[in-house]
C-alpha cells in the first residue's frame, strides 16, 4: 500500500463495531443495506452470519464482531451491512452502524501500532489520527479471507 | 487479450479438432477427395491467419504441412507414416496455440525437425511412384488395396479433385495472406448454403450472463406468483399469466443456447483410438452414433474426460489383440461403439466394445483382496453387482500396467465426475463378447427440481434426481428407525438402509426426537441407498442453483444455494456429500434391480400439495399428494392379466391396476407410470399417461362434476385442472369394497366434523365432502373431536370412524349423546365392519347412519337426507 506517500486524500465509508471506528476504502463499497432474513449456514465458520437475498443476489454475510473477536450482538442491537464484491461474489460485512463518508489526508495515516492485537492487526491497513478518535482502515480482502487466517492461526 | 487473437485461437482450436477426426478418416479412405479438400482448407485457413497476425513459427509449420498435403492431392500415396507425421505436426501446433493462449505470444523454439521431415517427404514424393506414373494428363494414383463396394475409381476422383473449389496454389497464399482469409471464408459460406449464414459466434460469457439474468427473472416471477396468489386480483392475474408464460419460454430458449451436440466431446476420440491401435498393436475401429444429441455445455465439459478415459479402457482392456480375436472366431478388427440419445429427460451415453468382456472371477478375487467385500458376501453378489467394484478407488484388473490405462486411477475418477453432475453408470458385460457402460446424465444443471425439507426450523433443498422415496417414521407410522449401537437403520422391504438425521449431520439443535413423526428421504447415489431424516417435507420447487461463495464452498455437504419463491435464500444439499456423511464412500452392494420409486407422501393443510398428471387427454388432472402413497414407474412387462383385470405383483401381493379413465391405454412396453394407493393391507394402482409435477395449491373446487371418478375442476397453477376422486376407484379395484351408484350432489351446505385416525381417509373424504358443498373440519381422534366441539359445537353432522385407537367411535357417540349440547347432532358411523351385530351396536351407541367406508355415494346421500332416524346405507 502506498498510502503514506505524499499528500493524497483517501475516501472511506466509516462504520462502528463495538464503539471502534473503522474505514473501508470507498472504491470497494458497493452498497450499504439493512440485512434482512439472513439464512444461517450450518457447519460454516462462526464468522459467517449466513446468506441473504439482496435484490436477487445471494450475499454471504460476515459478522465483523465475530471476525474481530468481539462479543456477539444482542437480539435488539442495531445492525447494518456493507456490500462488497470480490471475485464476482457478493459479501455483506455486518457492522453496528454505518457513518458518514470521510475524506482523509494521507498525512494523518500511520502504520498499524506494533502492540495491536494480531487478530486486528491482520485486518488493518493502518490507522488515521482524527480529532479525538482513531479510525482503523480496514483491509477488505483480508477481512474476507477466512482461510489463510485459520491456517496462520 | 487482443480480440483478433482470441478469435483466432477459438477458431483454430475448433478447426484442429476437426482436422484430427478427418485425418483419421482420411487414412482409411485415402481417395476421398472431399475429405482431403476439407482438411486442406482448414490447415490453409490457419496458415493464412497466422501470417496475418504475425505468427511466423506457426506459419512455417502449417506451410510445410500444407505442402505435403498438397502432394497427396497431387496423387502421392497416403501412407500411415505420413498421416502420423501430420498428426504430430498438429500436436505441435496445438502446443504452440496453448502457449499463445497463456502468454499472447509464440513460444521460442524451433520446428526445424518437423519441417525438415515434412519437406523430405514432400520431395521424395516425386521420384517415389515413378514406376507407376504418368498416363495422359491425369495422374495415375496408387491404391494400395482393392476397391471396396461403393468406392469410385481413382480417375473419377481425380476429376472431382480438380473440380472441387480448393485453395489457390501455395505461393499466392503466402504472398498476400491477409487478403486471402476473408474471401476464403465467404467461399465456405456460399458452399454450405443458407444454414451457415444463420449461425453466429457468441462469447460463452455472454450466454452465461444471459442465463444468470433469466434465472433471476424466473426467481422474480416466482416471487410475483406468491403475491398474485394472495391478492386474487383479476386485473393482475391476466398480465401476470402472460409474463409467466413468456418467462418460461425465455428460460427454455436460453437453455437451448447453452446446448451443444455431444459430438463436440467426442471429437478427439477417433484420434485417441487410432493412436492406441498403433501403440497396443490392436486393430480397433470406433463407431459413433447420435453425435447430434444435445446437452448443456457445462455438463459436456464434465463428461469429456471420463468418456475419453472409458474409450481408452475399452481399447486397452476390452478389445483383444488380433490373434486372440481370430482364435476366438471374431473379426480381427475390434469395434468400440459410442452412442448417445435422449430418454425421459435424461441423456444416455453408451460405450460398448465387442472385446473379451469383464472377468467376474478376477473382479471378485480382487475385490476380496482389496477388502471391498468379504469372501462370503462376494459369493452372494450377482454379476452386475460385482462389476461395480471396478468403479471403486484403487481398483484395476489389468494384468499388466500399461502406459494407456491400468494405473488404478481412472474408473473411480470417471465415477466421481459422473456423480458430480448427478449422473449414474451401469455396467453390462457378456463374457467373451462385449462390455457396455451406460451413463445417464441430466440435461442441465442450472435449474433443477428440488424437494424443500425442514429440519430444526430451517429449510434445505435436496435435488430430486437423487431422491428415491419418502418414508414416514415415528409416531403411529408403519416404519420406525432402529439402532445398532449408534448406527441408525431403516427397515424397508426386506432391506436395511443406513440413515442419519439431517439435524445431526448439520450440527443443528434438534427439536424432534425419535418418537415424533418425521420423514426419511431415501436417496440413491451411485449404487448406494441411504436415508436422511428430516422433520418435514414442505414441497417441491424448481430451483436455480447458484454456487456457494468461496469460503462456504468447502463444506462438502452443500452444493450451492438458491433463492426460493418467497425471496428467502436456502442452502442446497449435495447428495454425494450426504452420502459420504451418512457413512462410507465405497460402493456398497445394493441391489440394482430395485425399481426407482419416488413418492413424496406429505400431509398438507390450507394450500395442499397436489400431484398433477395427465391421463387420456392433454388437460392436467390432479389428486392431493397426501392420498397417494407412492408413485411408481413400472416396467410394463410386469403387468399381468388375471381374471380379465390388470394386476401386478407388488410388495408380496397382487395389486389391481385401473386406468384413470377409458382413454388411458395400459402400456404394453416401456414404463407405465402409476399412482399407488395403499391403506393398511390393500393397495391399488391408477395408471396414468404421465406424471407432470407436484404443485401447492388451494383445493378450491369451482365446478362440480357428474363424471364418475372426477370430483370437479379447480384452478391449479393457472390452469383448469380436474380433481380426481380416489374414492371412486377403490371399490372398482376391490369388489368387496361396497359401492353404491352415485346420487346427485345437490344438497344444502352442512357443517361437518370428520373424525378418523387415518390421514388417508381424512384426505380422501375431504375433497368429496367439499365438492358436495359442505363445510368441513377434521379431527384425528375422538378426543380431538370433543375438544373441537367444546370450543364450537355448531356442527350439523359428525362423521366418525368406528375403529380408532384410544376412544372408539362407539364411545365417542355415547359421550356426544350424553352431553345436552351435542345430543341432537346427526352422527354417521363409518366402518369397514358391517355385520348385523356391528350395525346394531352402532344404533345402540346413538348413530343415525351406519355406512361402509369407501361408500362415498352412501355417505353423501345420508348427508343430503333430511334429519332421519336410523338408516343403514351399508
Amino acid at each position: 500500500m502506498t498510502m503514506h506517500h505524499a499528500d493524497t486524500e483517501i475516501e472511506y465509508v466509516t462504520a462502528t463495531v463495538c464503539g471502534q471506528l473503522f474505514g473501508l476504502p470507498i472504491a470497494r463499497v458497493l452498497d450499504v443495506f439493512i440485512p434482512e432474513r439472513i439464512t444461517r449456514v450450518p457447519l460454516a465458520a462462526p464468522e459467517v452470519a449466513g446468506v441473504l437475498n439482496l435484490r436477487g443476489r445471494i450475499v454471504t454475510a460476515i459478522d465483523m464482531r465475530r471476525r474481530l473477536g468481539l462479543p456477539p450482538r444482542g437480539p435488539g442491537d442495531q445492525c447494518m451491512a456493507i456490500g462488497i464484491e470480490r471475485d464476482g461474489e457478493f459479501y455483506g460485512l455486518l457492522v453496528d452502524q454505518v457513518g458518514e463518508v470521510m475524506r482523509l489526508s494521507s498525512s494523518t495515516f500511520e502504520a498499524v501500532p506494533v502492540n495491536l492485537d494480531p487478530s486486528w492487526a491482520r485486518l488493518a491497513l493502518g490507522v488515521h489520527r482524527l480529532e479525538g478518535r482513531l479510525l482503523v482502515a480496514l483491509d477488505v480482502d483480508r477481512s474476507l479471507d477466512l482461510h489463510s487466517e485459520s491456517v496462520a492461526a | 487479450m487482443n480480440e483478433l487473437l482470441r478469435e483466432f485461437l477459438t477458431e483454430a482450436n475448433e478447426s484442429l479438432d476437426v482436422v484430427d477426426v478427418e485425418l483419421v478418416r482420411f487414412e482409411q479412405e485415402p481417395n476421398n477427395a472431399e475429405l482431403l479438400g476439407r482438411i486442406f482448407r482448414l490447415v490453409h485457413t490457419i496458415k493464412g491467419t497466422c501470417g496475418f497476425l504475425g505468427l511466423p513459427r506457426l506459419e512455417a509449420l502449417t506451410h510445410a504441412a500444407e505442402t505435403l498435403m498438397g502432394k497427396f492431392r497431387d496423387g502421392m500415396p497416403v501412407t500411415e507414416d505420413a498421416v502420423s507425421l501430420i498428426l504430430t505436426v498438429i500436436d505441435r501446433i496445438k502446443e504452440i496455440l496453448a502457449e499463445l493462449d497463456r502468454h499472447e505470444k509464440e513460444p521460442y523454439g524451433s520446428d526445424a525437425d518437423l519441417i525438415h521431415e515434412l519437406e523430405r517427404r514432400a520431395e521424395s514424393a516425386e521420384p517415389l511412384p515413378e514406376a507407376s506414373r504418368e498416363v495422359g494428363t491425369l495422374a495415375y494414383q496408387v491404391l494400395e488395396r482393392p476397391l471396396r463396394p461403393g468406392e469410385v475409381p481413382l480417375d473419377e476422383l481425380e476429376r472431382a479433385f480438380r473440380e472441387t473449389p480448393g485453395p489457390e496454389p501455395l505461393k499466392d497464399i503466402s504472398d498476400e495472406p491477409e487478403r486471402r482469409m476473408p474471401p476464403d471464408r465467404r467461399d465456405e459460406d456460399r458452399r454450405d448454403g443458407a444454414h451457415r449464414a444463420q449461425t453466429l459466434r457468441v462469447q460463452v460469457d455472454t450466454l452465461e450472463r444471459l442465463m444468470t439474468m433469466v434465472s433471476e427473472l424466473v426467481l422474480t416471477r416466482n416471487q410475483l406468483l406468491e403475491v398474485t396468489r394472495r391478492s386474487e386480483s383479476a386485473e393482475l392475474n391476466a398480465p401476470f399469466q402472460r409474463l409467466s408464460n413468456i418467462t418460461g419460454e425465455l428460460q427454455e430458449g436460453v437453455m437451448k443456447t447453452r446446448m451443444q451436440p455431444i459430438g463436440n466431446a467426442w471429437a478427439k476420440l477417433p484420434r485417441i483410438v487410432r493412436d492406441l491401435s498403433g501403440e497396443l498393436g490392436k486393430k480397433i475401429e470406433i463407431v459413433m452414433r447420435g453425435e447430434d444429441t444435445e446437452l448443456d455445455r457445462q455438463l459436456l465439459e464434465h463428461i469429456k474426460d471420463p468418456l475419453a478415459h472409458m474409450v481408452r479402457n475399452s481399447a486397452d482392456h476390452g478389445i483383444e489383440p488380433p490373434e486372440e480375436r481370430a482364435a476366438a472366431g471374431k473379426p480381427e478388427h475390434g469395434t468400440i461403439r459410442l452412442s448417445a440419445f435422449h430418454e425421459g429427460g435424461l441423456v444416455i451415453v453408451e460405450i460398448s466394445d465387442d472385446g473379451r468382456g469383464l472377468d467376474v472371477e478376477r473382479i471378485r478375487e480382487r475385490a476380496i483382496r482389496l477388502g471391498l467385500v468379504s469372501a462370503a458376501d462376494a459369493e452372494t453378489l450377482t454379476d452386475s453387482q460385482t462389476y461395480r467394484f471396478i468403479l471403486a478407488p484403487g481398483f484395476s484388473t489389468a494384468r499388466s500396467v500399461t502406459s494407456v490405462s491400468g494405473r488404478g486411477v481412472g474408473m473411480d475418477v470417471v465415477k466421481s465426475n459422473i456423480d458430480q453432475i448427478g449422473g449414474t453408470i451401469e455396467i453390462k458385460s457378456v463374457p467373451g463378447k462385449s462390455t457396455t457402460f451406460r451413463i445417464k446424465i441430466p440435461l442441465t444443471l442450472a435449474i433443477v427440481p428440488a424437494l424443500i425439507v425442514d429440519v430444526a426450523g430451517e429449510r434445505f433443498a435436496i435435488p430430486q434426481i437423487a431422491v428415491v422415496e419418502l418414508v414416514r417414521v415415528g409416531g403411529d407410522a408403519e416404519h420406525r428407525i432402529e439402532r445398532i449401537k449408534d448406527a441408525a437403520v431403516l427397515r424397508l422391504r426386506d432391506h436395511l438402509f443406513p440413515v442419519a438425521s439431517l439435524g445431526t449431520l448439520l450440527k443443528l439443535e434438534e427439536t424432534r426426537g425419535e418418537a415424533d413423526v418425521r420423514f426419511v428421504v431415501m436417496m440413491q447415489v451411485g449404487g448406494r441407498r441411504f436415508g436422511v431424516v428430516v422433520d418435514q417435507v414442505l414441497h417441491t420447487e424448481e430451483i436455480v442453483v447458484k454456487p456457494m461463495s468461496a469460503f462456504l464452498r468447502d463444506i462438502r455437504i452443500f452444493s450451492g444455494n438458491t433463492i426460493l419463491g418467497d425471496g428467502s435464500v436456502i442452502v442446497i444439499l449435495d447428495p454425494n456429500g450426504l452420502s459420504a456423511a451418512v457413512g462410507g464412500n465405497a460402493e456398497t452392494s445394493i441391489a440394482q434391480e430395485q425399481p426407482a420409486e419416488r413418492a413424496p407422501a406429505i400431509e398438507g393443510e390450507a394450500p395442499v400439495p397436489l400431484l398433477v398428471f395427465r391421463a387420456g387427454s392433454r388437460e392436467p388432472k390432479a389428486v392431493p399428494i397426501s392420498l397417494v402413497t407412492r408413485l411408481e414407474e413400472l416396467d410394463a412387462r410386469q403387468i399381468e392379466i388375471s381374471n380379465g383385470r390388470h394386476v401386478v405383483q407388488y410388495r408380496g401381493g397382487l395389486m389391481p391396476l385401473l386406468p384413470v379413465n377409458a382413454a388411458v391405454q395400459m402400456r404394453g412396453e416401456g414404463v407405465q407410470p402409476l399412482l399407488v394407493f395403499i391403506d393398511k393391507d390393500r393397495s391399488m394402482g391408477l395408471a396414468v399417461d404421465e406424471i407432470v409435477d407436484i404443485v401447492e395449491s388451494r383445493l378450491d373446487i369451482k365446478i362440480g362434476s357428474r363424471t364418475p371418478g372426477v370430483l370437479g375442476s379447480a384452478i391449479i397453477d393457472g390452469r383448469a385442472t380436474e380433481i380426481i376422486d380416489v374414492a371412486h376407484y377403490l371399490p372398482l379395484a376391490y369388489e368387496d369394497w361396497l359401492h353404491r351408484s352415485e346420487t346427485s350432489l345437490e344438497s344444502r351446505t352442512q357443517r361437518v366434523l370428520l373424525v378418523d385416525d387415518s390421514a388417508f381417509f381424512r384426505n380422501m373424504l375431504a375433497p368429496v365432502l367439499k365438492a358436495a358443498g359442505h363445510e368441513l373440519k377434521m379431527a384425528a381422534s375422538g378426543a380431538e373431536a370433543l375438544s373441537i366441539l367444546e370450543r364450537d359445537p355448531r356442527f350439523d353432522c359428525i362423521i366418525c370412524d368406528i375403529e380408532m385407537p384410544g376412544m372408539s367411535g362407539y364411545e365417542l357417540a355415547a359421550q356426544l349423546r350424553a352431553d345436552p349440547r351435542t345430543a341432537k347432532l346427526r352422527l354417521i358411523a363409518l366402518s369397514s365392519v358391517h355385520s348385523a351385530a356391528a350395525i346394531e351396536r352402532g344404533k345402540q351407541a346413538g348413530f343415525n347412519h351406519y355406512i361402509a367406508k369407501f361408500d362415498r355415494g352412501g355417505l353423501l346421500a345420508a348427508l343430503k337426507e333430511p334429519r332421519l332416524d336410523w338408516a343403514t346405507a351399508a
